[in-house]
């Protein structure tokens, strides 16, 4: 088991060094009353989160731990050179996929894998998004194994949520421990909001005059990620919108302001595509604008991320991920995939159903945590039942090897104890850069052993450093 | 500024000062049930009158016993208009607009509903009462504060101040609606100890019997009752104040978005034709007729302020 903090052998690894020694000296009573002063801070705030099918009862904090998580620059290198790459080849691949599709004519991934994909929107094809992005907004989930080995684990090309947490997470330890940070050097995230407009901006559509007004899209305040939403409209002074707030003016999205319609440029959206647009995809969708696709297949509106992306990050294709870096960027991945059994191949479902109880075994298209199988963790009932749904419909599914997550401590009632973590870094792409917000939200899972990190199944969240050089 | 934000801002404050109003009105009726227990009952009917909630209490309760109406007014999860389910949805629209709030509007705002929760997660005793009525008129004075502290003067202020004012000038009308006949001459002029009694509970329930008795001395009549609530300039509470201040923030849009719209022309109408006249004048052309025609011009005022800035979408 390899623990960030104190390595495999106990000794504190380089880049927790100067953070251990501050630690060490530190009251335990102290902490234990700024980790209490972080919920109040949290709740104050309204950094909350709404659990569906609860009442307003269960708007929930997400647990906070006051231990930061920390990554020296030479290992911010090797994953941010990693991601940036990945991101390049996702943008390509999408550009490709939605023209002339010449990955599929060399044969490097299965035609059927996105002529058979709800992820696949047809009505993408031949549509070029403005300034040529598809995934202006990217999060990478990562997960650590050893000191040098990093997996990615999913791509999350639609729209990736935390962000508001990894500021917030910042500014918490800003507030609580101004000391460290004047000891030790941590690099900035707080120009996330700014560096998101600009790349937003920086994509205008064609038809947008002057400076391009910008606003985000969310489905409304009962929304689990509705904080999100709001601070990030707030940081970046755009507009807040909720679909019934807009309609199609003179070939444009046009926002119902005091003073009459006003035309919008780009638009941030928080919804899925299913519920953009009731004229071209769920026709009962009230989230969305009739006629919005039809707006920016003429040039009037950005939208971000663009509808379609989804195909990228789906978790059928994300075994072909290797090839698809190599097709278009003619480099080998430099970070690695998880290995991946596709339960749609035969051969691969007889191994995944003979080794079930040792893998995780995941729903193509779900997310959240939810519907997946950790077969370690499993009851032998829980096995049993999942593997009748398994050989019921087999191509829904993937399986991955459980991996020894790395660990890092969380504070606890007795002092420290090792969680099992992952990484989310944020990726902002626009026409000329790539910006990657050093650090991004570590996500932990609470219990002790667990392997689930997602915040809907009891996860919590850490400050997360990267050294300055 | 988007037209729905207009709209949270707007409710937000007019949801905030009715929680202020019905504990005014609670304590009002908390101290006759106290003090002259034969008419607690007509009392509380009464003030459920002025809250426009006596309906959905019979619907439920039989009798006006103090603990129920309290119970009902604050903590009744049924009852829109509770404090419980006012504080929700004040918050709710804060939640919505949070983009126009400063920080620490919208801090105070979640706090007030945290607090407020935690206040009245159990039924409230009688001995605990009065403070819990002073905990939500601070929260919503604390709200209040932060807005007049850290907003920056623009549209968004403007619809904050304009909900505050129609709701105030809407709850003052109401109570007067359902103690006008109190302050008829005709009872006036009986002149008895009970109409003192009755008189007070009417300032109080505006929280103005001090600042009456500083303008007024010990002297209580209705001509100078009605008066003071109604058309008194510096009385915070009174109809012509919360017109003075209606107009003032109409006309602060008109001229921020350089358009004239139709509101501002009925708000200053209300202030010449209803509050431009003396008292005298009111009572003999008839109180009653009068808050019934101020109740009505006040609501159409609200809907005209909804239509001219596009708080909801028309179908066209």
């Amino acid at each position: 088991m390899f623990d960030e903090m104190l390595g495999s052998d106990g000794n504190v690894r380089e880049p927790y060094a100067d953070y251990k020694n501050w630690l060490d000296q530190e009251d335990t009573k102290r902490l234990r009353r700024k980790s209490h002063d972080a919920e109040a801070f949290f709740r104050k705030t309204g950094i909350t989160f709404n659990v569906y099918g609860q009442d307003e009862a269960d708007e929930r904090l997400i647990p906070f731990d006051v231990i930061p998580r920390i990554l020296s620059a030479r290992e911010w290198r090797k994953l941010s050179r990693g991601i940036e790459q990945r991101v390049k080849a996702i943008n390509a691949f999408l550009y490709d996929i939605y023209h002339r599709q010449e990955i599929l004519r060399a044969g490097r991934i299965p035609v059927e894998l996105i002529a058979n994909n709800i992820a696949f929107l047809p009505q993408m094809i031949g549509v070029n998004p403005p300034g040529g992005i598809y995934t202006h907004i990217i999060g990478t989930d990562i997960v650590r194994t050893g000191p040098g080995e990093f997996y990615v684990l999913e791509d999350n090309a639609r729209t990736p949520s935390g962000v508001s947490y990894m500021l917030e997470n910042r500014e918490t330890m800003l507030h609580m421990f101004p000391e460290l940070f004047a000891q030790i050097g941590v690099q900035e995230v707080s120009n996330y909001p700014h560096n998101l407009r600009r790349s937003l901006a920086a994509c205008a559509p064609p038809k947008c005059q002057g400076k391009p007004v910008v606003a985000v899209l969310t489905p409304g305040i009962h929304n689990s990620a509705y904080f999100e939403h709001s601070f990030l409209a707030d940081q970046m002074g755009a507009e807040l919108v909720e679909g019934h707030d807009l309609k199609i003016v003179d070939g444009r999205v046009a926002m119902r302001t005091t003073q009459g319609y006003t035309a919008i440029d780009v638009i941030y959206r928080r919804i899925d595509d299913d519920y953009l647009d009731p004229l071209n995809f769920l026709p009962n969708s009230m989230l969305g604008v009739p006629g919005i696709m039809d707006v920016y297949r003429s040039g009037g509106i950005t939208i971000a991320n663009a509808p379609g992306t989804g195909i990228a990050d789906d978790k059928a294709l994300y075994s072909y991920m290797p090839d698809i870096i190599e097709f278009y960027t003619g480099q080998k991945p430099l970070l690695e995939n998880v290995p991946t059994w596709r339960c749609s191949e035969k051969d691969q479902l007889e191994y995944v159903l003979e080794h079930l109880a040792e893998l995780v075994v995941k729903e193509v298209h779900g997310s959240g945590g939810y519907g997946m199988l950790v077969g370690p963790a499993a009851s032998k009932k829980e096995v049993e039942d999942f593997r009748a749904k398994l050989i019921d419909n087999a191509s829904n599914y993937i399986a991955q090897p459980t991996l020894a997550l790395s660990t890092v401590p969380i504070f606890v009632k007795k002092g420290l104890s090792p969680r099992h973590v992952d990484l989310r870094p944020f990726v902002l792409v626009s026409p000329d850069r790539i910006d990657i917000t050093p650090g991004g939200l570590t996500r932990v899972a609470m219990t002790k052993g667990s392997l689930v990190v997602n915040s809907s199944q009891g996860g919590g969240t850490k400050d997360t450093w990267v050294l300055e050089e | 500024m988007l037209g729905k934000t207009a709209a949270s801002l707007f409710w937000m404050s007019r949801l905030l000062e009715r929680t202020e109003n019905s504990a005014r009105l609670i304590e009002a009726g908390f101290r006759i049930a106290l003090t002259h227990s034969s008419s607690a009952a007509d009392e509380w009917a009464s003030i459920l009158a002025s809250s426009g909630a006596k309906k959905s209490y019979l619907a439920k309760h039989e009798d006006y016993r103090s603990a129920k109406v309290i119970d009902f007014l604050l903590r009744d999860r049924d009852n829109p208009g509770s404090v419980i389910s006012l504080i929700k949805q004040a918050r709710d629209s804060a939640r919505t607009g949070r983009i126009a709030l400063t920080r620490e509007v919208w801090e105070a705002t979640n706090e007030a509903w945290m607090n407020l929760k935690t206040a009245l997660a159990k039924p409230v005793e009688e001995r605990d009462l009065p403070d819990v009525l002073a905990v939500i008129r601070q929260q919503s004075s604390l709200v209040r504060g932060a807005v007049l502290g850290t907003m920056l003067r623009n549209d968004g202020f403007n619809f904050i101040r304009l909900g505050t004012f129609i709701e105030r000038a809407d709850s003052t009308a109401r109570i007067l609606d359902v103690k006008y006949y109190l302050l008829l001459p005709s009872i006036a002029q009986i002149g008895s100890a009970v109409d003192n009694v009755q008189w007070e509970t009417i300032l109080r329930s505006v929280s103005a019997q001090r600042s009456y008795r500083w303008l007024n001395g010990s002297d209580i009549s209705a001509l100078s009752v009605a008066e003071y609530l109604i058309l008194h300039r510096q009385m915070p509470r009174s109809l012509a104040f919360c017109y003075a201040q209606i107009s003032d923030n109409l006309g602060y849009l008109e001229r921020e978005y350089g358009n004239e719209v139709t509101s501002h022309r009925l708000a200053d109408d209300i202030c010449d034709r209803l509050l431009g006249q003396p008292v005298q004048n009111i009572f003999e052309s008839g109180l009653h007729e009068f808050i019934v025609e101020f109740l009505a011009a006040n609501n159409s005022l609200a809907a005209q302020i909804e239509t001219d800035y596009n708080f909801q979408d028309r179908i066209s």
